[in-house]
């Protein structure tokens, strides 16, 4: 799955394009780790727009995400996700850890 | 009540026929004309129970996932998701939700994931001979109610 990301002042977003799975996550988890060790940011922007699938790895990915941004001091908001994952996401109880914003193409 | 179709896929315990399984079950589910959400559904669940398998099951290697699908005239999908793994020893812990076995970052969700997506999920389970999931679902629209 191909991670882009995009720096600003104090921020840091991952746009995400495709199946998010547990196939995906290791990859994914490995580049943003290493965008937020370089940058430092204090808000981590996961944009979700182009997510065609997310499981529980996509939960997993958002909460090792939350616990490292925690260490920095930051924060994690999730833009543009699809509402096919919103039973998913609340299941888990990461909206009570996250931002989620919903409003993403639903694929 | 007999099966109106039936498919049966055998796959290796590889992250990467992850997808592929999905795609087949959804595929194969679109016979009854699921809405968008529902097919969502089991798609999710059906990736949980193959996740499984590939990091728990076969955790030391890779092995084969067997995965048949029925599709009932009342507009219900079966799905058994069957491996020869290393079993699980304590079935009631490994479906409480956020407890995982595993390394990494798995989130310990995914039986919890597939019981509030799927009408009915059961477990078979013997440590060091494997483990069976089953999902069924309603998903013929016409068939609710």
């Amino acid at each position: 799955m191909p991670v882009t990301i995009n720096t600003a002042p104090g921020s840091l977003t991952a746009v995400l394009v495709g199946d998010l799975d547990h196939h995906s996550a290791k990859p994914i988890r490995e580049r943003i780790d290493a965008a937020i060790a370089e940058h430092r940011p204090t808000e981590l922007v996961l944009d979700f727009g182009g997510i065609t699938f997310m499981d529980s790895s996509g939960i997993g990915l958002v909460m090792g995400r939350y616990r490292l941004m925690e260490e920095l001091g930051g924060k994690v908001v999730v833009d543009n996700a699809p509402t096919t994952i919103k039973k998913v996401m609340r299941l888990s109880g990461i909206d009570k850890l996250a931002t989620i914003n919903y409003g993403g193409a639903d694929k | 009540m007999k099966a109106q179709n039936t498919m049966k896929l055998t796959i290796e315990s590889l992250s990467i026929n992850e997808g592929f399984a999905r795609s087949v079950i959804c595929a194969f589910a679109a016979q009854l004309d699921p809405t968008i959400d529902v097919l969502s559904d089991i798609r999710t669940a059906l990736s949980e129970a193959v996740t499984n398998c590939v990091v728990h099951a076969y955790k030391n290697g890779t092995g084969a996932v067997y995965i048949t699908a029925a599709l009932y005239p009342d507009g219900r999908i079966r799905i058994k998701v069957r491996d020869k793994g290393c079993g699980i020893e304590d079935l009631q812990k490994a479906m409480e939700p956020l407890f995982t076995t595993a390394d990494g970052e798995r989130a310990g969700l995914g039986f919890a994931v597939m019981q509030s997506l799927m009408d009915k999920v059961t477990v078979r389970s013997k440590p060091g001979s494997g483990t069976t999931v089953t999902l069924e679902k309603r998903i013929g629209s016409t068939h609710e109610g």
